[in-house]
């Protein structure tokens, strides 16, 4: 018997043979009996042949080269994942094993680690949102929007279901594809002139589940939630919010302050890296009451037989495990290392740190808007406020965004596939790590002057 | 403590842990003192805008956000006591049915750091994202070759989105055809997200009966199927770690009837480069690279399910997929949004890229060879638990298993322990649990999976364990009833937490 030796399986020949003979068997072969002879593959597998660490380190560094990356260049596209500064006690953190290398925590006495942190995390998006109840994370924000509107038309008993101006379209894409078995009609508000929303009162009927609106908008304007939801709740429909990005709600009102149900969206600014969009940390909150129809793990506060106080994940019995085709959603495993980090981030930013980041992200995106203004042929079409992504207008996106890389920057998103009626635009986010000097080279290169 | 040491002679002698300082750690906010900075902030080099001077009132918070203030030294503290309170497969063995808690190989995280993997942006242009695009593209190829599958999509998060989004293919498909079907069939055995994922996409679920072998019978699946069944959703080997032996014949059954079959792949460790699920007659299954390809598990998450299917199901695919350039394009990869009947996209982005990363260090460093071993071992391993254990435990349904093995606490019955109680007591010897209650179609189910990553010596010890918890469970039921008895908590009172739910931290007022 000769077996390869990939350093991942201990086992020894003479281990092998020594289980065999345990077990009662004279070949590995034959632990395969159950696998009828003509469904056996009869050949190797054609994959690449194995190589070594050193040899695979290599690899991977090749392939990561030739990405163009937020450590390469200056980054100026957001769009629903952005580019923030991790402080590093969190890498060094989530990188414990006793973290990474553990499951679902379904034991809670050998859990408490990952418990705990899930029981601080829902604390801590319920201050954010405003709202009373959060689970223990989503695959993603499209996902989380999904749910959240799944979730309005259990509660509200209704089938119709009002999007308004600016959900990020990816996730309008994502909800079509959820709802497309179901009984559902999807209603989509224009956009006003200013950028938010057009009223969306006379869309809203008996028919409506609720109505979705993502804050800020996916073209960053500020939505204003309060009128929004006043005509949810008219009548009688459920006012889901959708945040992308994250770092917003350090800045504006929370939106269960504003009379939201749902708040659900993209945690990814949180310390979780870009990763080409995945993994993220799609989230979710709600008032008490609707904890019932909420999807995905919670945890919650009991006591061990000594009176001693821990967590245990809880109110299972709206899931699939224990529901199976009458649970509230089939989401299993979820984003926890993610909700990790962004417990880890929001811990050290704390209530000061996470305001005063808001802010600095909002006034680089000022100062960029002032540059805009006063650059000829560059323009912002989109009046209303906004807060750390906006809309500009320039000649020729393309040829805008080329000579932007040439200089090392990746200056934003062509609106062409996603907004033409804006014409020639880009989206562009700031935050802090757009420095003046690099947000003074995007516009040089947007408005095709050498700084 | 004397006394309680003593009659923990078992975890003393076998155990895989011992005594030691365990810390204790309050929650974030309790530590929090007014004033406290674990940031480092910049100092602005632009204006500092005045948010008040361009929003309109009611528009921004009037207070902070409801965060604790904490140093860098509180919040390092902080979680790396509560970290020491978890299990991990880093640690010991952490038998997880059905979750292949495997080793999680070091150079794969190594890699999904790099800046080049993790600070790219998933609307950054093609043309400047082509090594990860490229190696999206090898991925698909290498999974596409080890199920048998035509086309992979990358897009679905997790094992049960990859259902969801496979049985959303499953009812484009019919519908296309102007096939209206109602029904999908799914195995007593079944994972709940079967089921659930199935009820989504708003078909209603049958179930069928397992045969008393375990396994699935032709008669059982052709007795239920109907021009309305769209599909059968089956697991192989299915939960009870048995290989469906009649798998082709029943999926013979299903086609015959115009319907499809999902295979869910949580299992899929125990036929690497042994069988090919797509030879098997398989049309749509998913993957769990959290599993299967040694992405870490993450306290929960993220995984990866990426989900494959064979060309009838391709023109239903999320976009966009990864296409590599030919003739006069050039060279490269580029994205694909042609499959005219796509079910649109399941993620907003491209799926969890990070994990795929790590999945294809992992099949980098394996290859052919050693992926085939790793089936061949988590195999041996689970036969060699059962030949340890059968006799002093109570074996359900004794065949020759593949990846895992499922006991049952009947033989305890009569001391009145039960699944539950082994659990906790085996904590005290240093293991995580088993999954216990599933399947629901054995009896206080206790299902092992210890796959390839365990050494003889490892198994030897953790049998030694569970042999001795079944002779404690006969000489001291009660301290097996009351166990953990070596953890910082006690039997925590899930009972209690779902009765009184205390889902946030609240000051006291
Ligand atoms: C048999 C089976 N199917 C499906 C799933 C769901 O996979 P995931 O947790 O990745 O969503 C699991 C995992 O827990 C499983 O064990």
């Amino acid at each position: 018997m000769s077996l390869p030796s990939p350093r991942y399986i201990p086992h020894t020949e003479d281990d092998v043979r020594l289980m065999l003979a345990a077990i009662g068997v004279t070949d590995l072969d034959a632990l395969f009996a159950s696998v009828p002879e003509k469904l056996r593959l009869a050949r190797a597998l054609a994959i690449p042949q194995v190589a070594s660490e050193q040899e695979v380190a290599a690899e991977l560094a090749a392939l990561a080269a030739r990405n163009v990356n937020a450590g390469s260049h200056d980054w100026f596209l957001g769009a629903g994942i952005y580019s923030h500064y991790a402080p590093t006690a969190i890498d060094a953190l989530i990188s414990r094993a006793e973290f990474t290398t553990a499951y679902t925590p379904y034991q809670p006495e050998i859990s408490q680690g990952t418990l705990q942190t899930i029981f601080e995390w829902q604390t801590m998006i319920c201050g954010l949102t405003g709202l009373e109840v959060s689970n223990a994370s989503l695959y993603d924000g499209a996902s989380a929007t999904a749910e959240a509107v799944l979730m309005a038309m259990r509660l509200a008993r209704r089938h119709k279901v009002v999007v308004a101006h600016g959900l990020h379209p990816h996730y309008g894409e994502v909800l079509a594809s959820y709802v497309r078995a179901l009984d559902a009609e999807i209603v989509a508000a224009p956009r006003a002139a200013d950028g938010r929303t057009a009223p969306v009162d006379a869309l809203v009927d008996d028919e409506t589940a609720c109505v979705v609106v993502q804050q800020p908008s996916f073209l960053g304007p500020v939505q204003d939630l309060a009128a929004i939801g006043a005509a949810a709740h008219a009548r009688g429909a459920l006012f889901v919010v959708v945040v992308n990005e994250a770092l917003s709600l350090g800045l504006l009102r929370a939106p269960g302050d504003l009379g939201a149900d749902i708040v659900c969206g993209e945690a990814q600014s949180f310390g979780v890296p870009m990763s080409f969009g995945g993994p993220a940390l799609g989230f979710l909150a709600t008032r008490d009451r609707h904890v019932r129809q909420m999807p995905g793990r919670l945890c919650g506060e009991t006591v061990d037989s000594r009176g001693k106080r821990g967590f245990v994940l809880t109110l299972s019995t709206r899931e699939q495990h224990i529901r199976r085709e009458k649970a509230t959603s089939n989401i299993c495993t979820n984003q926890g290392l993610c909700l990790l980090i962004a417990t880890v981030y929001l811990s050290l930013l704390g209530r000061v740190g996470l305001a005063k980041l808001a802010r600095l992200n909002f006034a680089k995106a000022e100062y960029m808007k002032q540059q805009v203004r006063q650059t000829s042929g560059l323009g912002l079409p989109l009046p209303a406020p906004t807060f750390n992504e906006f809309v500009v207008s320039v000649p020729d996106a393309p040829a805008a965004l080329a000579r932007a890389l040439d200089a090392g920057i990746v200056g934003g998103l062509d609106l062409a596939p996603y907004a033409p009626e804006l014409g020639s635009s880009l989206l562009v986010c700031a935050t802090e790590l757009s420095t003046r000097d690099a947000i003074d080279r995007l516009i040089a290169a947007l408005a095709g002057r050498t700084s | 403590m004397s006394s309680e040491r003593g009659r923990d002679a078992g975890p003393e002698r076998i155990g895989n842990a011992t005594y030691g300082l365990s810390w204790e750690e309050p929650l974030l906010f309790e530590r929090s003192r007014p004033g406290r900075v674990g940031y480092s902030i910049p100092e602005a080099d632009v204006p500092l805008a005045e948010p008040e001077s361009v929003f309109e009132a009611g528009f921004l918070r009037d207070d902070l956000p409801a965060l604790p203030e904490l140093s860098e030294v509180d919040v390092v503290r902080h979680f790396t006591r509560i970290s020491t309170w978890n299990a991990a497969v880093d640690l010991a063995l952490y038998p997880l049915g059905s979750c292949t808690m495997k080793y999680n190989p070091k150079i794969n995280e190594w890699a999904a750091r790099l800046p080049g993997f993790a600070s790219i942006h998933p609307l950054q242009p093609a043309g400047t994202a082509q090594g990860v695009l490229e190696l999206c593209w090898r991925l698909e190829q290498a999974l596409a070759e080890i199920s048998g599958m035509d086309r992979v999509s990358m897009q679905p998060a997790a094992g049960a989105q990859g259902e969801l989004t496979g049985i959303m293919m499953v009812r484009a498909y019919h519908e296309h055809r102007g096939d209206a079907r109602n029904i999908v069939l799914v195995p007593d055995s079944a994972h709940g997200t079967n089921p659930a994922s199935a009820a989504l996409n708003d078909y209603r679920v049958v179930t069928i009966p397992s045969g008393r072998d375990g396994i699935l019978h032709p008669e059982a699946v052709a007795k239920v199927m109907t021009p309305d069944v769209a599909a059968l959703m089956v697991t192989n080997p299915n939960t009870l770690g048995l290989f469906e032996t009649h798998i082709a014949e029943i999926c013979d059954i299903v086609h015959a009837h115009g319907g499809l079959v999902y295979g869910d792949g949580a299992n899929l460790n125990a036929l690497l480069g042994i069988a090919r699920p797509g030879d098997l007659g398989i049309d749509v299954m998913h993957f769990n690279l959290h599993k299967t390809f040694s992405t870490p598990h993450g306290g929960g998450g993220p995984g990866s399910g990426p989900v494959g299917v064979k060309n009838i199901l391709a023109p239903y695919l999320p976009v966009p997929m990864v296409r590599k350039r030919a003739g006069s394009e050039g060279e490269g990869f580029a994205l694909d949004y042609e499959f005219p009947h796509s079910i649109g996209r399941v993620h907003a982005n491209f799926g969890n890229v990070g994990m795929l990363v790590r999945a294809w260090a992992y099949l980098r460093s394996l290859g052919p060879e050693g992926l085939r071993l790793c089936a061949e071992m988590a195999v041996l391993n689970a036969n060699y638990l059962l030949a340890r254990l059968r006799g002093a435990w109570h074996v359900p349904i004794d065949r020759p298993v593949m990846h895992e093995c499922v006991l049952s606490d009947k033989q305890l019955e009569p001391f009145g322990i039960t699944t539950l109680d082994v659990a906790k007591r085996l904590i005290d010897y240093g293991y995580h649990p088993p999954t216990v209650y599933f399947p629901l179609i054995v009896h206080g189910s206790i299902m092992i999976e210890p796959t390839e990553s365990e050494s003889l010596e490892g198994l030897d010890r953790f049998a030694d364990a569970m042999l001795a918890i079944a002779e404690e469970a006969r000489s001291d039921p009660e301290h097996v009833r009351t166990a953990p008895h070596r953890t910082r908590l006690a039997r925590l009172d899930e009972t209690r937490a779902a009765r009184h739910p205390v889902l946030r931290w609240q000051p006291e007022s």
